[in-house]
């Protein structure tokens, strides 16, 4: 007796085949999906910027009068909050990676702070907000500073810099450090002349991302009571200061009143995307040009 | 069991400034034994090495031959599960002394590894690490260290117009003989090569041999190497490792045309290995 | 050969700069300790933030008891009878979670089945850029995007829809999710060895029966770990909501109209400058800690499943 039927088999075979290419085309529909949502936010919002970007909404100061309205405040004030991020994140990050990668033994210190790390990436950025609010602006009293608001960024992108480092460093061949060990090099001196200048572009392309993701972050500035009133340009890290994401956010809830704050918010979301695509970019290259070396 | 053969007519004949009498001694391994975890890799290993001397270390695969290069300049601790017991003298300081850091031997012996491995740095750079690292600042100084390593290593001719391109660039020979020069830009008392011809094609294989030749007058050197012709061809003295022994250590001569262990004879006649 | 270095000359000069070489011996001592401090770092991060919230929000359960605040339905925390019931935030929070999930779920396992399994190398090196811009967008320009183009989209197609509600949000929560859920649940499809495809596609199984029954199956864990990850960052989702779904703390199922979110209610309260001492402060803390919690147990539980079921090929 056969145990298979090949008439059945053939005759189910066609039906088999025609699902498989409707399911083929379902999941490259979900796929496009996400292209098409891209293309739509892309366009709605360089379409509701048009005639509103110019020199003057780059250089002007905040206004209440939509054709006025510029953000200055609010470029200054991520550059100056990149002032403090980009070398808190850095040493913390970096210093953290070297730490557990070079010198931490395998045991329970290393592996409590490595799934630290890796819980700290999952806590809600909005958290990271109240941490700051209670520890630097109240406790430590700086305020809606942008020294505060920097340290509470830092905080937030820590996990990304010590993971990207982590691995920058853990790619660095053995053999590289033999050579150097084996000239007579102390443990640091190896560190510093050999293991960082190799992890360098993979550490920097998660500095970079880490700096991107600080830059477009709001919750926890918006928890922090950064402002959004006309206040003066800061000139340091002690001053009040606004952010792109803040200023999108406060047009775009005000746009229910003054419908122009809607295209303010949308010229100002083109000026931050292009600001993340260009820093996106850096780090593709930098990632491209010195991968695998070795 | 292992003797170490001490004959006048030792192949190596050369001037040394200081004393001319009698070659001295610059390792000294006593009852030396190594476990990597529950693995016993080195077992009461005793071994006298002359300076000025090339001495091979022999032996098939796993037989212990990297493992205890690499006990003499320390850089097998970098695994941690590394136990040690025995003794090594360099110079009659024992290593394994609290007093004596292991950085301090490290300059003194220096290394070549098996795989050649310049830093991804320019070529000038490469040789000028361990004077930067041992403090030498001076920049005519460093500019003299490059051209003396680079000649003493016989490439100072290919590469002294692209000084300043990174190392990588260059071919594998190249790249280990930059590494020989790194290696003697702090005028190491011995050079430890592991295996150094291993990855090379056999004209650059040659030209390292020629090198070793040339700079046996100036230092000791400590080469592993699975080759046995190659062995034969560059060396004063060869020690045959089997299972983590020392079967034999002897003159290279008496080794290859008249061993007195039968396992050595095996060896180099290609019975096993 | 340089006749200016003598023989001998370097390794004098190494001899020499050893007695002097205090500096380097100094930093070879203090660095690790140094680098340990700053490691040390992330763990204060993290006590900082459960102490913080731990010690507000027991000064808030000593106004408002634990059981009023978990089974309370309403949420008035200005005026004379203020009442601080928790649960028309957590159903906010849940209700967005859930639709942003419906989305996210689907598209994002979708896009990554046919990454994984249908695309050629070519169509996923172009499409893969795509999904890593989708997930570098801030959040505040997906509340731009919901407010501005999602809600008067559905409002054309619902008429009873609500200016802010939540449904908008919540799709829009869930297209920010599909990148995170694509790329994760497509890393686990491809580390599955291509030996079970090969096993399964020489029976004559179609790659849809192949991907179906074998790849999914076997990939589970990290899917399903994708899919925890997920909802846990449409927990704390917080400025698309904030934006898009407005302050109303309604204890509703109706997803038509205007909810209020934990994040969203943390942003309004420390917005209105809540002054400290007072419950309406302490209840920011509380909130806070629920959200806190509720994250972390989802992390947990992700991290729980992809170490526990990781699959030995």
């Amino acid at each position: 007796m056969k145990h298979i039927d090949t008439k059945l088999v053939e005759k189910k075979m066609g039906s088999r085949l025609t699902t498989n290419t409707v399911a083929k085309n379902v999941f490259l529909a979900a796929t496009l999906f996400g292209l098409l949502v891209l293309v739509i936010l892309i366009y709605r919002v360089v379409a509701d910027s048009i005639g509103w970007i110019d020199f003057e909404f780059l250089t002007n100061k905040l206004s209440t009068d939509p054709e006025k309205a510029g953000i200055m405040g609010a470029i200054s004030g991520t550059l100056w909050l990149m002032v403090v991020v980009a070398p808190v994140t850095m040493i913390l990050g970096v210093g953290t990676a070297i730490y557990l990668e070079e010198y931490a033994k395998k045991g329970r210190l290393q592996a409590f702070i490595q799934t630290n790390i890796s819980n700290l990436a999952g806590v809600p950025s909005i958290v990271f907000g109240i941490l700051g609010l209670t520890v630097f602006a109240r406790a430590l009293g700086l305020g809606n500073i942008v020294l505060a608001g920097g340290l509470t960024m830092s905080l937030l992108v820590l996990p990304v810099v010590v993971v990207a480092s982590q691995e920058a460093i853990r790619a660095v061949p053995q053999f590289l450090r033999e050579a150097s060990y084996g000239m007579g090099a102390t443990k640091w001196q190896t560190i510093k002349n050999v293991v960082l200048p190799a992890a360098l572009p993979g550490i920097l392309t998660g500095v970079i991302l880490a700096l991107s993701r600080a830059i477009g972050e709001t919750a926890p500035l918006v928890v922090l009571g950064i402002p959004a009133l006309l206040i003066p340009l800061p000139d340091g890290i002690f001053d009040k200061f606004t952010v792109m994401p803040m200023q999108i956010y406060y047009w775009t809830l005000d746009s229910a009143l003054v419908a122009e704050y809607a295209n303010l918010a949308a010229g100002t979301i083109v000026i931050l995307l292009l600001v993340l695509f260009i820093m996106n970019s850096i780090a593709v290259l930098i990632r491209n040009k010195f991968q695998r070396r070795f | 069991m292992t003797v170490s053969t001490f004959t006048a007519n030792s192949a190596a004949n050369t001037v040394k400034d200081k004393t001319e009498s009698k070659k001295g001694m610059v390792y000294n391994t006593k009852d030396l034994n190594l476990w990597y975890g529950e693995t016993h890799a080195l077992k009461n290993i005793n071994l006298e090495i002359q300076e000025n001397d090339v001495t091979a270390i022999i032996g098939p695969s796993g037989c212990g031959k990297s493992t205890y290069i690499k006990t003499l300049n320390r850089m097998v601790e970098l695994t941690p599960i590394v136990k040690i017991s025995g003794d090594i003298q360099y110079r009659e300081k024992s290593i394994f002394d609290k007093n004596f850091k292991v950085e301090d031997l490290r300059t003194h012996v220096g290394m070549v590894f098996q795989k050649p491995n310049p830093f991804p740095k320019s070529i000038y750079e490469n040789v000028v690490y361990g004077p930067k690292i041992h403090g030498i600042r001076d920049k005519k100084v460093l500019d003299q260290i490059v051209e003396k390593s680079l000649r003493g290593a016989a490439i100072w001719d290919e590469v002294k117009d692209r000084l300043h391109e990174n190392a990588y660039g260059l071919s594998g020979g190249q790249q280990q003989r930059l590494c020989i020069a790194r290696c003697l830009a702090i005028e190491p008392d011995v050079i430890l090569m592991d295996e150094p011809t291993s990855a090379l094609d056999p004209i650059s294989t040659l030209k390292v041999e020629e090198l070793v030749q040339e700079l046996k007058k100036d230092f000791s050197i400590i080469i592993v190497t699975h080759n046995m012709q190659q062995a034969a061809r560059i060396s004063d003295k060869t020690a045959f490792f089997l299972n983590g022994e020392v079967i034999e250590y002897a003159d290279t001569d008496v080794i290859f045309s008249n061993p007195t262990d039968k396992r050595t004879e095996d060896y180099i006649t290609g019975r096993f290995g | 050969m340089n006749n200016k270095l003598e023989k001998n000359a370097v390794r004098e000069m190494v001899a020499k700069n050893k007695q002097s070489r205090s500096v380097s011996a100094i930093f070879e001592k203090i660095m690790p300790k140094v680098l340990l401090v700053i490691a040390i770092i992330s763990i204060l991060t993290t006590i900082g933030i459960v102490f913080t919230l731990l010690s507000e929000t027991i000064e808030f359960f000593k106004i408002i008891p634990f059981f009023e605040f978990f089974t309370g339905t309403v949420l008035k925390p200005l005026g004379d009878n203020a009442e601080f019931g928790v649960l028309p935030l957590l159903t906010g929070t849940i209700i967005s979670s859930t639709i942003a999930m419906f989305v996210a779920i689907p598209i994002g396992l979708m896009t990554a089945i046919y990454l994984s399994e249908y695309a050629s190398e070519r169509v996923r090196r172009a499409l893969k850029p795509i999904l890593e811009i989708l997930a570098g967008i801030p959040t505040i320009v997906y509340g731009f995007f919901a407010f501005t183009f999602v809600t008067p989209l559905l409002r054309a197609i619902i008429p009873s829809l609500e200016p802010t509600n939540i449904l908008s949000p919540g799709i829009v929560m869930g297209i920010m999710i599909i990148p995170m859920v694509a790329s994760l649940s497509e890393d686990a499809m491809s580390s599955v060895p291509y030996s079970m495809r090969e096993g399964a596609l020489a029976l004559g199984a179609t790659k849809l029966e192949v991907t179906w029954r074998v790849i999914v199956p076997a990939a589970m864990s990290g899917i399903i770990a994708s899919f925890v990850l997920g909802i846990s960052r449409a927990i704390g989702e917080t400025m698309i909501v904030t934006i898009a779904s407005g302050s109303n703390k309604n204890f509703t199922f109706d997803v038509t109209q205007s909810m209020q979110t934990m994040t969203a209610y943390i942003v309004e309260v420390t917005g209105g400058d809540a002054p400290a001492g007072s419950t309406l402060y302490y209840s920011l803390y509380a909130v806070a800690m629920t959200l806190f919690v509720f994250t972390l147990i989802m992390n947990l539980i992700a991290q729980y499943i992809s170490r526990r079921f990781r699959e030995e090929y």
